[in-house]
């Protein structure tokens, strides 16, 4: 076996290596397992002699994989997927296939098909051949293709163990990849065995759903294929992707043919094995037993075989897991099962998708699919990008309408219009699933969370019209009696208009007089389409005096500036920037409606250890000073003049922010107070007797005597120790307390930083953080770099719509409950989230949970109500409606989730969870319920297929890359150059996120600038985040939402270089730069109007970092190719894939 | 006896020293029996113009004890150079300075008309006199405008470089910064919160000095306190800029609610007041000025709280023991004052409401320290404005008649010891040989500190002669006394007075016509009434009556000639003859009666009892009245209720007012406007008269009293009414009907009826 990987990881993978070792390696390892399906396919080649068919793919698979790549035998797979898609795309002909991937696929599609040939050759099928042919070829093959998925197998066992190395990834990868193949082998197996397995029928269809969902990966198919394709097959495809692109590779390519000799060896056992281990991951050592004796006719494996058997089970991890199963798995049944298992696969799919998946029909031609495959793109495992441009495609031409009850909306990714028809935008609320199980037994069976993502005040494109104002009269919102609901289109009127029953709760209240309406001949009220909250999902009302504090309505609110004058402070220059900036910003402070003027008020404090209020009234020819010394005790020393109308005040305003900086020039005090400030504004907030929002303009740890005095407690040796979590805890209760205080009083704090140090954020960052406010942080500030951003986002944050003493509650059908929730607020009971501030961009997110049946009929609905105050004082209630649709089978529920939303849960989830437990702790829990949701969809909806097999819902394929982003984030996964304190607010940061902005935070988006179309106005292709997918030659770009990192390659040509940088040569390019110098050439405007359209579309305004290649700081973007193996010991996608896949089948078995 | 007089004018014109009894008695034994205390009013600043101050130090007994001063009374040897220190007979050694000494050469304090002596001393940096504003914000607007305009009118009265300082308070206090261009700047301070010296200091940035001490140059720091610069800035510096900032003073912006009063954190914004100045500038003369428009209602130091329907302590609250704020905040005020005084600060309170403003519980502020105290109805009255103006008058020399951290240390001879004093001062614990036992007001100390003094500040020191009966003085002895008092004077000088008086001794048994006739009735009745008002600050008003009667009871006894049980017999001598009326109205006086006083008043009045000179208290206890008229020149009348005619106008003087009283008549006449005619000019005449007189009055006297002008049956007559002996009213109905004078409503005893059981008890031998 080591002969084998060394082999094949050796020489051809050697140059390809640096990159996929990196990536691919860990990931496959951990797919070993996968791999061992897949042998489980050869197995079943092997062992159904008709079948072998089916089987060729399987060889075909592992062939390629081993010949394409280091990580050969995902190379197989992709070879294999290749082959399928091919088959579908085009003829299934070899050469056919070949040809159409990429330019860079070629190499591998062709190397495949050389290694195919050679694999048909040694193993006969491989397949390759026969995936492309499949059916025919397969049987044939069968044989051979058993053998080799042995020699993979051991291979990838061998390489399991020692994840680190890249040929073991790349076993893995080959692994994983023969599982792939296996997968789609199966279909084909399928077709063979179909008259076996009732479902083959289906299966081949699915089969070829899969395939082409992989090749839609590469191609638009792919939605269906994602389904069956599952992880499996992906991966392979990418893999085989870089290598081909890898210039290396191409020689790598020769190699790979052993490799593929290889391949076919690890199918071998697999074969033997194959069928049973079909079923469970493990059958694989049983394969490899199996596959020894193929092992050997296959390759030198022979030897390996034996070994590979026993490295098999021991080696990787899937050894473990493959030594149960591959026993029960060898049996035939094994064989049909694998078959099944693959078909299943494409079932599964097919059913979920059959419908919505075109795909399908060409299932039905599946074998054939070989051919589907338009190109032969190695990109085999599920691709992001793909999935995003497929829904972009699809869906995004499109409004999407929201009359239609449990609609999974479009991907946040994609650019669509809504149309309110009773249900609340997507852009309000997204839910992980949109088809909520009836029963809580199945809602834990499957640990699908189910989960909202509430964005009460979302800014709308300007196409959509805002939420209509509803006033229903000094009454108030007509409400259920019972649950107190609002009225909102699900009611239902009876009693001719007399009554309605709340659509919550089922209790029948009386309609006052005042709304009494005549219902039409359908039960509708006749002024349904007069009254919004008869016919949207989204309006408000206007709130009564009893919906106020102390029943009285509510003054304006205010802002208040409290700016940190100490020495760091102005030697920076900030003190300076920020007051020159407030002079203007004043004048955009938000406003309501087509109001005039703002109705906030403004007041000013300055602080270092002591705090300055400052009497701005508008009769005063100057304004004055007054110094709060006693910290302990806070207090505010003004009312009348120290909150103004900006514009009656504007002269003393001015000269105020004039001297400020003046004033502070020469201060030597370096000593700061925080609690205090917050303290101040609070009271001064209670004294003016109206709720606001506080600017605290922060630049060090507060070691003042004062209350709320921190210690500097920052321990990297924490890290990765129970006592982690205290680093992400707050140092004292003091600053809850005042976040009560703040919350109770409506005293939102926003917050931003400009650190040198450590300034403990997790502390700090207490009060914004319950307050709704919103936490800005410039590490190192310096005037020059990071002025723009700062300014910006100051801007932004002092414009933006905001909402002040909120309270938002969450009702739901009678059988859910909201249970938890997420986010920056405050919550005094379990129902109720208050904020003191609510901006725009700030997301809740809300757990349900059942303590109750549902109905398949009535679905389930949910109403977000939040109460709030408006700039202009108003009292208000903005109401969100959406209904769900519930199911009794877990198919509907796999069929209607929302990846994108479901990571912004577990991301919040595992953020929270690591102030009570440690990292890892909280990294397994999420793996593991990943793997349960899996594991589960894999068991009760996918029809039975091998268990080398991974099968992911379509609607979850993503499922795994995504949550490995997380996995490897800062916050659960640090690096050594992360600090705590850039911890602690990324955890802030996330906690409030919306859909979107966790998407492109977990995984950035990576833009070839180089390609861009400087004519139109659209943005270049995305690419994956994987380093063996820059060109030296290219520059690229990635965005996170809070960086952008332009990466210039070293050989990037000189005038690219001249007409983005204005320097004549890649050395002369500064790194310093934060913008991109403007320049009169189109792809110079180009670049930037890119960069501003990203910095458009974030709420806040991200750092520009210029890297080039092989630069220092390339480290640090590297950090962010989030499919690549990460520094801090992050699993790159294909190993996790391969873990994911260890841990279903664990669960399975 | 005209030589007596002459001798006591004289003796007080040159020492300003007015003893009780200017013959002492010999032994302690008789001179307990003298009823009347060897005690003297001492004006340790009287103005003298003739007084040239010399510019070189004191020499001093070298005996550690007595450390008293060379002075007229010692013995010379002229040829040893020595001299007989004349209190501890200690031989002292003249210094070298004083090697050309000779009989015909003697130094100016050896000169016999030097009894009085003024030195200049250089001691320690001189540092500028220190003003200190505290002002009320929470004031009516025009108040605030008035209080506003008079601050800034006494910018222009300052020495140029004298310091100035500017807190305010309401609801919070605000210190001021006053260095700063631009911005004005204050640091504020919650005012329910008593802070520590050291928390105010580290609040305002203070506690800086610690610094150059630490680098090594401690000495710099005491000559330039730079600290303090930003809040006490010499004046002609910051001029512009604070007159600037008193013109944008706003009235506290704290909203008060119907019902409630205004919080006023008098008590904090003393406190911190008294910090700063206690930690820039301890031991340097400073006033600070609180200028109040009402009772402190938050924190500590408060007197009422903001409910208005609690109306603030009245007499019968202190009796009952219903003031609930009044013992915390008096201790408060007392800690203040005791701090203050220890740095040599003074206090002034100038309060301005018609209601009270807890002067009550902050008198002891501005007696401790020697501060001033005024009470006014509002800021917005000439008689703040011209008080406070006369706060910065200046001598005939044009020097402020203001002085700071006086020190005066007593020294007697032997057969004395020192009892205690009474006035504005605070005892400096000075233990010796000459201290005695036997307190008398404040006792137990031969030194007391005098914060602020101006030159009528009056203190009462009281002696006890501690001869024994059976160690008879030598014939001719003398008994001496030395009042040496160490002041910072308004030019910042240090300077030293040093009075040193002599009398005789006398044996009571046999010269007791001597020490009879070397009385002094009025110092006496001063002396008595300041012990009088002293007792009743800490007991109840009847007991202090009673002592005051049995005094005077035992004095008639002792000095009194009559038959026993002849109350008709009873004589005094003219040395006595008035002092029995003096006790009489001092009965009747405010000082002892709270009937009619609100506590503040109260406070007000005892205040300036115990610090105004022997003249001035005179008229306190027996107000003075003027009659003018047809009928001749004016003429002081008796104070007796008979003076009261239609055809006269009155003018009394109260010290704290001045009333103009038409007669009947003439109140008809002026109505009919006789005054305006020409052929009546000498009507108008008669009316003006009065007033020049008032007016001349009102120019010298401080704190301004109040102008009352009143007519027969006008309400504010009762200022009048109150003040007359009622030796006609409505009990003694002969009298109705007469045109000797108005009856007076009033069931008080007549100085008639008072002196019938006077004499009635001195003769009684059962007593």
């Amino acid at each position: 076996m080591s002969v084998n990987q060394q082999t094949h990881t050796g020489p051809p993978y050697g140059q390809p290596q640096p990159g996929y070792q990196g990536f691919q390696q860990p990931a496959y390892g951990g797919q070993s397992l996968p791999g061992a399906p897949q042998s489980q396919y050869g197995a079943y080649n092997g062992p159904v002699p008709g079948y072998q068919q089916p089987v060729p793919p399987q060889g075909y698979y592992p062939s390629l994989g081993f010949p394409s790549k280091g990580s050969p035998v995902s190379l197989n797979s992709d070879t294999s997927l290749a082959p399928n898609f091919i088959g579908s795309l085009r003829a299934p002909p070899t050469s056919g296939a070949p040809p159409p991937a990429s330019g860079a696929s070629h190499p591998s599609g062709h190397v495949a098909y050389s290694q195919f040939e050679h694999g048909d050759v040694q193993n006969g099928i491989p397949a390759s051949a026969a995936p492309v042919q499949r059916p025919p070829a397969s049987q044939p093959f069968l044989p051979g293709s058993a053998p080799t998925p042995v020699s993979q197998i051991s291979t990838f066992q061998q390489y399991g163990p020692p994840p680190g190395s890249v040929q073991q990834l790349r076993n893995h990868m080959a692994g994983m990849t023969i599982g792939s193949t296996a997968a789609s082998a199966p279909p084909p197996a399928g077709l063979g065995y179909a008259s076996v397995p009732p479902v083959s029928g289906s299966v081949s269809a699915t089969g070829s759903g899969l395939y082409t969902p992989y090749s839609a990966s590469q191609g638009p198919p792919l939605p269906s294929v994602s389904q069956a394709l599952p992880v499996a097959q992906p991966p392979f495809p990418g893999q085989t992707i870089p290598t081909q692109r890898l210039p290396a590779q191409v020689p790598g390519f020769t190699p790979p043919p052993p490799s593929t000799g290889v391949g076919p060896s690890s199918y071998p056992p697999t074969t033997g094995a194959p069928r049973p281990p079909a079923m469970p991951g493990p059958p694989l050592p049983g394969q490899t037993v199996a596959g020894p004796p193929s092992s050997q006719p296959n390759h030198v494996s022979s030897p390996p075989p034996p070994s590979a058997m026993a490295g098999l089970h021991p080696g990787p991890p899937m050894s473990g897991l493959h030594g149960p199963p591959p026993p029960t798995h060898p049996p035939q049944p094994g064989y049909q099962m694998q078959q099944n298992g693959s078909f299943g696969q494409m079932r599964g799919p097919q059913p979920n998708y059959g419908g919505a998946y075109p795909g399908a029909p060409n299932y039905g031609s599946p074998p054939g699919p070989p051919p589907p495959p338009k190109r032969l793109d190695p990109d085999s495992i599920p691709s992001p990008i793909q999935v995003i441009e497929d829904d972009r495609n699809n869906r995004g031409s499109e409004p999407f309408v929201t009359g239609v009850r449990g609609q999974v909306p479009p991907l946040v990714t994609t650019n669509f219009l809504v149309k309110d028809q009773g249900n609340a935008s997507p852009r309000y609320i997204r839910c992980t699933s949109y088809n909520i199980p009836c029963t809580s037994d199945m809602a834990k069976q499957s640990q699908v969370p189910l989960a909202a993502v509430i964005k009460p005040l979302a800014t709308l494109p300007p196409e959509e019209t805002l939420p209509y104002l509803v006033d229903h009269g000094e009454s108030g919102p007509v409400r259920c009696n019972r649950c107190k609901a609002y009225m909102c289109p699900f009611m239902q009127f009876i009693e001719g208009g007399r009554r309605f029953q709340c659509c919550f709760c089922s209790c029948v209240t009386e309609v006052p007089p005042h709304y009494f309406q005549h219902l039409d001949h359908t039960g509708k009220r006749v002024d349904f389409y007069d009254r919004p909250e008869l016919s949207l999902g989204s309006y408000e009302f206007l709130a009564t005096v009893d919906y106020c504090k102390n029943n009285k309505f509510p003054s304006p609110p205010a802002f208040i500036f409290m700016i940190d004058v100490s020495y760091n402070a102005v030697k920076s220059g900030l003190v300076r920037l920020i007051c020159e900036e407030l002079k203007s910003l004043l004048d955009y402070l938000p406003r309501e409606g087509n109001m005039e003027e703002s109705a906030i008020r403004v007041g000013f404090v300055t602080y270092n250890k002591v705090l300055h209020f400052y009497n701005v009234k508008s009769s005063l020819a100057q304004p004055q000073m007054m110094v709060v010394s006693d910290v302990a005790d806070m207090f505010v020393p003004l009312l009348d003049g120290f909150l103004v109308n900006v514009n009656e005040s504007r002269t003393v305003i001015a000269s105020l922010l004039d001297q400020i900086p003046e004033m502070f020039a020469d201060t030597r005090e370096t000593e700061t107070v925080f609690a205090p400030v917050i303290q101040a504004g609070l009271e001064a907030l209670k004294a003016a007797e109206c709720a606001g929002k506080l600017f605290i303009f922060h630049t060090s740890l507060p070691i003042a005597e004062a209350p709320g005095k921190l210690k500097n407690r920052d321990d990297r040796k924490l890290i990765n120790t129970d006592k982690e979590k205290t680093l992400f805890q707050p140092q004292t209760s003091f600053y809850n307390n005042l976040a009560k205080d703040c919350v109770a009083q409506g005293c939102c704090v926003d917050l931003f930083l400009f650190p040198n140090q450590y300034l403990d954020v997790a502390t700090l960052g207490v009060v914004p953080y319950q307050t709704g406010g919103s936490i800005y942080k410039y590490a190192y500030f310096q005037l020059e770099t990071d002025q723009y951003r700062f300014l910006n986002d100051l801007r932004r944050d002092v414009q933006k719509e905001v909402g002040f003493d909120a309270v938002m509650r969450v009702r739901t059908s009678t059988g859910i409950r909201a249970t938890d929730f997420f986010g920056a607020f405050y919550m005094s009971n379990t129902t109720d989230v208050e904020m003191a501030g609510l901006d725009c961009d700030k997301t809740i997110t809300v757990e349900f949970k059942h303590d109750d049946k549902l109905s398949e009929d009535s679905g389930a609905l949910l109403q977000c109500a939040l109460l709030y105050t408006s700039c202009a004082g108003q009292r208000r209630l903005r109401i969100h409606n959406l209904s769900l649709n519930c199911c009794t089978q877990l198919a509907d529920l796999y069929r209607n989730c929302e990846t994108d939303t479901l990571i912004n849960y577990l991301a919040k989830y595992a953020y929270r969870g690591v102030l009570s437990s440690p990292v890892k702790t909280v990294r397994d829990a999420l793996i593991n319920q990943c793997a349960q949701i899996l594991a589960c969809y894999r068991k009760n909806c996918a029809s039975p297929s091998s268990a080398g097999q991974l099968i992911l819902p379509e609607c979850m394929k993503l499922l795994p890359v995504y949550l490995n982003c997380v996995l490897k984030s800062d916050v659960l996964q640090p690096g050594p150059e992360v600090t705590t304190d850039d911890r602690a607010y990324i955890r802030h940061l996330v906690t409030s996120m919306d859909v979107a902005e966790t998407n492109v935070f977990f995984y950035p988006r990576l833009l070839p600038l180089t390609k861009a179309d400087v004519d139109s106005d659209s943005l270049p292709a995305a690419i994956r985040n994987s380093e063996e997918r820059l060109s030296k030659g290219d520059i690229y770009l990635l965005e996170n939402g809070l960086n952008i990192f332009v990466w210039v390659g070293v050989n990037v040509q000189q005038s690219l270089i001249q007409n983005l940088f204005g320097v004549s040569s890649f050395s002369q390019i500064s790194n310093a730069l934060s913008t991109l110098p403007v320049l009169e050439n189109p792809f110079s405007k180009k670049v930037r109007s890119i960069v501003d359209m990203l910095q458009g579309q974030r709420s806040r305004y991200m750092k520009l970092i210029i890297v080039k290649q092989e630069d220092k700081l390339e480290m640090l973007f590297k950090h962010f190719l989030v499919e690549d193996k990460s520094l801090s010991g992050g699993a790159s996608y294909v190993d996790f894939l391969c873990h994911m896949h260890k841990e279903i089948r664990q669960l399975l078995s | 006896m005209a030589t007596y007089l002459e001798f006591i004018q004289q003796n007080e014109e040159r020492d300003g020293v007015r003893f009780s009894w200017n013959v002492w008695p010999s032994s302690r034994l008789e001179a307990t029996r003298m009823v009347v205390p060897l005690a003297c009013l001492l004006t340790p600043l009287k103005e003298r113009l003739d007084l040239p101050p010399v510019q070189y130090e004191p020499v001093l007994c070298s005996r550690p004890t007595c450390k008293a001063v060379l002075n007229p009374l010692c013995q010379v040897d002229y040829r040893a150079k020595l001299w007989a220190c004349n209190f501890c007979f200690q031989r002292n050694q003249f210094p070298p300075a004083y090697a050309g000494i000779s009989e015909v050469n003697q130094p100016a304090e050896l000169m016999p008309q030097f009894s009085t002596i003024e030195y200049i001393v250089q001691r320690g940096p001189q540092t500028p006199l220190i003003f200190l504003y505290v002002v009320d914000t929470c004031l009516e607007e025009e108040d605030l405008q008035a209080l506003k305009e008079s601050l800034q009118m006494s910018l222009s009265l300052l020495p140029p470089d004298a310091l100035v300082g500017l807190i305010t308070f309401g609801r919070m206090v605000q210190v001021h910064e006053l260095s700063c261009e631009g911005i004005s700047k204050s640091y504020v301070f919650r005012g329910t919160k008593d802070l520590t010296a050291k928390q105010i200091q580290d609040m305002l940035g203070l506690s800086r000095p610690a610094v150059p001490m630490q680098q090594g140059r401690p000495l710099q720091t005491p000559e330039q306190p730079v600290i303090s610069s930003r809040f006490l800035q010499p004046v002609h510096k910051i001029d512009m800029n604070l007159t600037d900032l008193l013109g944008e003073l706003q009235r506290d912006p704290w909203p008060v609610t119907q019902g409630k009063r205004p919080l006023r954190s008098t008590g904090v914004a003393l406190s911190i007041a008294v910090g700063l100045l206690e930690g820039t500038f301890p031991n340097t003369g400073a006033r600070i000025m609180l200028f109040t428009g009402g009772p402190p209602t938050q924190g500590p130091g408060m007197v009422v709280g903001d409910e208005l329907k609690t109306p603030i302590r009245s007499w019968h609250d202190i009796e009952k023991d219903n003031a609930r704020f009044m013992k915390k905040a008096t201790k408060h005020y007392e800690t203040l004052a005791n701090r203050s005084a220890a740095n040599g600060h003074c206090i002034d309170i100038y309060a301005c409401a018609l209601d009270q403003t807890g002067l009550l519980e902050m008198k002891c502020c501005a007696n401790l320290t020697g501060g001033h105290m005024v009470m006014g109805d509002s800021f917005n009255t000439s008689l703040f404005k011209q008080t406070f103006q006369r706060v910065f008058s200046k001598g005939y020399n044009g020097e402020f008649r203001m002085a700071f951290g006086a020190n005066l240390d007593v020294k007697t001879s032997r057969e004395l010891k020192i009892a205690g004093a009474i006035g504005p001062c605070m005892s400096l614990n000075a233990k010796g040989p000459c201290v005695s036992e036997n307190e008398l007001g404040i006792g137990g100390t031969s030194q007391w500190k005098i914060c602020s003094l101006d030159p009528s500040t009056t203190l009462a020191i009281y002696f006890e002669v501690v001869n024994q009966h059976n160690a008879p003085i030598p014939q001719g002895g003398r008994g001496a006394v030395q009042f040496v008092t160490h002041y910072q004077h308004s030019s910042t000088q240090k300077r030293i007075r040093v009075t040193t008086i002599a009398r005789n001794w006398a044996d009571a048994q046999t010269q007791l016509q001597h020490i009879e006739a070397a009385f002094d009735q009025e110092a006496a009745a001063v002396l008595m009434a300041r012990l009088g008002v002293y007792r009743a600050e800490s007991e109840e008003g009847p007991d202090v009556l009673r002592w005051l009667d049995r005094q005077l009871i035992r004095l008639c006894q002792k000095f009194g000639q009559y038959n026993k049980d002849d109350p008709n017999s009873f004589r005094l001598s003219e040395s006595f003859s008035l002092y029995p009326q003096f006790i009489f109205h001092l009965r009747r006086s405010p000082f002892l009666q709270v009937f009619n006083n609100s506590p503040d008043e109260s406070s007000y009045y005892r205040h300036h009892f115990a610090r105004q000179d022997l003249t001035q208290s005179l008229i306190m206890i027996q107000p003075i009245l003027y009659a003018y008229s047809f009928h001749g020149p004016p003429e002081p009348v008796l104070l007796d209720s008979s003076s009261i005619l239609p055809d006269r106008i009155l003018l009394m003087d109260t010290f704290f007012q001045i009333v103009i009283y038409l007669g009947e008549t003439i109140a008809q006449w002026q109505k009919a406007g006789y005054q305006d005619m020409p052929e009546y000019e000498n009507f108008k005449h008669l009316l003006q008269a009065p007033l020049d007189d008032a007016q001349e009055i009102l120019q010298t006297r401080f704190p301004m009293p109040r102008y009352i002008h009143t007519e027969h049956g006008g309400s504010q007559a009762r200022f009048l009414l109150s003040k007359v002996n009622p030796s006609q009213t409505h009990n003694n109905l002969y009298a109705w009907g007469q045109e000797s004078g108005a009856p007076i409503l009033t069931d008080d005893v007549s100085l008639q009826v008072f002196m019938d059981h006077l004499k009635k008890l001195a003769v009684s031998s059962a007593s």
